[in-house]
């Protein structure tokens, strides 16, 4: 009769675990709880977006539960699934691709837990929409990025520009978006041309290569450098260097994020400017479910107002950035 | 038959010839396709041109493919070489940035983690008796993830004197990786040549039962090749990481093992093992980055240049296979031309 013990035994445990889990219970209905499922430690970008909302839940007093989802959507989908059994008030996901979250969405939903997405937006299906399956999405416009980082450059070369395009790794939303904003940018500067354009994959090696090769095909006839990131603009600069070429002297260099290497490349005269990605969204996240508690509505799109530095701001920015 | 003809013959014959010619007829094709390939000018005391960065952006490749052909001579193979570049840049790096090592000796030590990581493929290899493949392939993922473990996930920025040197410096003119894979593809092909390493790896390829019967020592000649691919993709980590002043230990050396096998398929180096033809090797890896040299200039966009890149390498595959020279000797046979005695050697 060993399985019966055993079944006893579980039964026990059981009711143990819920009468375990009352009372902890009973506090999370005064004490804000909330899951933040997060993509993983990547790059700098990322942690400090951790930190900013880390930061901000320990300042208002809120429980975060947090869950590194080391870069795949697998894993993800576990942590939200362990958040709604946890009862959290609040799920908080940066999701690492766009499709595959609308069950357990609809898990959430069935759960009455709002889920705040963060950094980057997904794909639903027609019914998915319909459903309301997140209650809003807090993010910078890639596209909008593209369209200053095309407005500055438009704006500093009086409108005459060949232009290479280093690309993020293709296909990403990040890549599509930012190549798109940039083209809508240059659009209405007959004298702006891309001469050349190809994916380094969002990395510093590759920026230098590919960088390497447009040099060698374009020669001087290159005056400007679009990277849709840092590292990739970073990686250009050491082959423009390498080729007797002064960057932002010679050929401007124009990127996006801001992270904190692009700012001691201004300050070094090298990068000429980067559009900011703000990671920084913990205050914003917070505000915003503070708003949800007291029963206000919000838009279903929450946008980062995002902003560009140059040289001239540099050396004061760099002393006030978190990442 | 004339001296020179007879000499014409006997170069042709050489398994490198073809992958040689595969690669003149590369670097052709891009100098005619491709505006300012063929360039060469002398700026700041160094040659200049996209040829020096084949020579230069390829030198990593020709590392791993040179460990990557004694090992595959000696009957094995080494998934994890990417990956070891990656942990060998990263330790470097670390040692650097947070133990305040001297450069010299990060870069050493860097080295010897991925020889110590060759050193434990070899020992699942010969002495465990996993498959290679396996072995390996359990490095791939292990080397790497000990990387990221080790580097915090964040990519280490450093600068390091002599690893720097040693990635970005020039000598006589040329980059100093191409004489470090130059010398090293020296070393590897000498030491098969003139020792009696040549037929010992030769022979433990072919059939290491016979091998050991015949007194050598098989598994200390598979730890040495494994031990061998592991020092030269820690090397060629230090040269990734210095070259740009940062240990990406997600996307070092990511999947550059496939570039290797295959610069060593293009080379004529049988995957059976039995033979190792490192100078075809070398040769092999050239061709790879002068096409993708070629592709970046013309400005192709990457997912198609990966398309192209695979039907060149096929093309070089088929026109080296079995099949292909019995249908060569038939077309011939057909055409009345007849066979060519072999000459007695």
């Amino acid at each position: 009769m060993r399985w019966m013990k055993l079944a006893a035994m579980m039964a026990v445990g059981g009711i143990s675990a819920v009468a375990w889990a009352q009372p902890g219970k009973g506090g999370a209905a005064d004490k804000l709880t909330v899951g933040f499922s997060q993509v993983g430690a990547e790059s700098e970008w990322r942690t400090a977006e951790t930190q900013s909302i880390r930061g901000e839940a320990e300042k208002r007093g809120a429980e975060l539960k947090f869950a590194d989802a080391q870069g795949k959507q697998v894993n993800q989908i576990k942590s939200v699934k362990s958040f709604i059994t946890q009862r959290v008030n609040f799920i908080v996901i940066a999701p690492v691709v766009e499709t595959g979250w609308e069950p357990v969405l609809r898990e959430a939903k069935a759960a009455k837990i709002p889920v705040i997405l963060v950094d980057r937006g997904i794909k639903l299906s027609e019914a998915g929409e319909k459903e309301d399956l997140y209650t809003t999405l807090i993010a910078s416009d890639f596209v909008e990025e593209g369209r200053m980082a095309a407005e500055w450059l438009a704006k500093t070369t009086g409108g005459e520009a060949r232009i290479v395009e280093l690309q993020g790794t293709t296909g990403s939303a990040p890549a599509i978006d930012r190549q798109k904003g940039f083209a809508e940018g240059i659009a209405g500067h007959p004298g702006m041309k891309i001469i050349k354009t190809q994916s380094a994959d969002f990395t510093r090696a590759k920026g230098k290569e590919v960088m390497q090769s447009f040099i060698k095909s374009e020669g001087k006839n290159i005056t400007a450098v679009y990277a849709h990131n840092d590292d990739m603009a970073l990686g250009a600069i050491q082959a423009l260097e390498e080729a007797g070429i002064k960057p932002s002297i010679d050929v401007r260099v124009i990127s996006i994020d801001a992270v904190k290497g692009a700012f001691e490349s201004m300050v070094a005269g090298k990068l000429s400017a980067t559009v900011e990605c703000n990671p920084l969204l913990g205050p914003i996240v917070f505000d915003t479910i503070e708003r949800l508690r007291a029963g206000q509505t919000v838009p279903r799109f929450i946008k980062q107002t995002d902003r560009l530095f140059d040289q001239k701001d540099a050396a004061e920015a760099i002393k006030t950035r978190e990442y | 038959m004339s001296a020179a003809a007879r000499l014409a013959r006997d170069v042709w014959a050489r398994p490198e010839s073809r992958a040689g010619l595969a690669l003149v007829l590369m670097l052709l094709a891009a100098a005619v396709f491709t505006p300012h390939f063929a360039d060469l000018e002398w700026r700041d005391g160094r040659l200049f041109g996209a040829m020096i960065d084949i020579l230069r952006n390829g030198a990593p490749v020709v590392l791993l493919s040179v460990g990557m052909t004694l090992v595959i001579a000696a009957g094995g193979i080494d998934l994890s070489v990417g990956s070891l570049m990656a942990l060998g840049g990263a330790v470097a790096a670390l040692l650097i940035t947070t133990a305040g090592w001297p450069a010299p000796a990060a870069a050493l030590a860097g080295i010897a983690v991925a020889g110590v990581a060759g050193a434990v493929n070899g020992l699942m290899v010969s002495w465990v008796g996993l498959q290679p493949i396996v072995a390996t392939l359990v490095m791939l993922v292990a080397a790497r993830g000990a990387g990221q473990a080790l580097a915090a996930d964040q990519k280490v920025r450093f600068s390091g004197g002599v690893i720097e040197d040693l990635a970005r410096g020039a000598w006589l003119g040329l980059p100093m990786p191409v004489y470090v894979a130059g010398a090293a593809a020296l070393i590897a092909a000498g030491a098969v040549r003139w020792t009696l390493l040549g037929p010992a790896l030769h022979a433990a390829g072919e059939n290491p039962r016979a091998a050991r019967l015949c007194g050598i020592r098989v598994r200390g000649v598979w730890m040495l090749t494994y031990i061998t691919s592991g020092v030269l993709a820690g090397v060629a980590g230090l040269i990734a990481a210095g070259d740009i002043g940062e240990a990406d230990t997600a996307n070092c050396g990511l999947y550059l093992e496939l570039d290797a096998i295959l610069a060593v398929v293009i080379g004529g180096t049988s995957l059976t093992g039995g033979r190792a033809i490192l100078a075809g090797s070398v040769l092999g890896a050239l061709l790879m980055q002068t096409l993708t040299v070629m592709l970046q200039m013309n400005g192709v966009p990457s997912e198609q240049a990966l398309v192209v890149k695979a039907v060149v390498v096929l093309a070089v595959a088929v026109a080296r296979s079995p099949g292909a020279a019995e249908g060569w000797r038939r077309f011939r046979a057909r055409r009345g031309v007849p066979r060519v005695e072999e000459a007695p050697s």
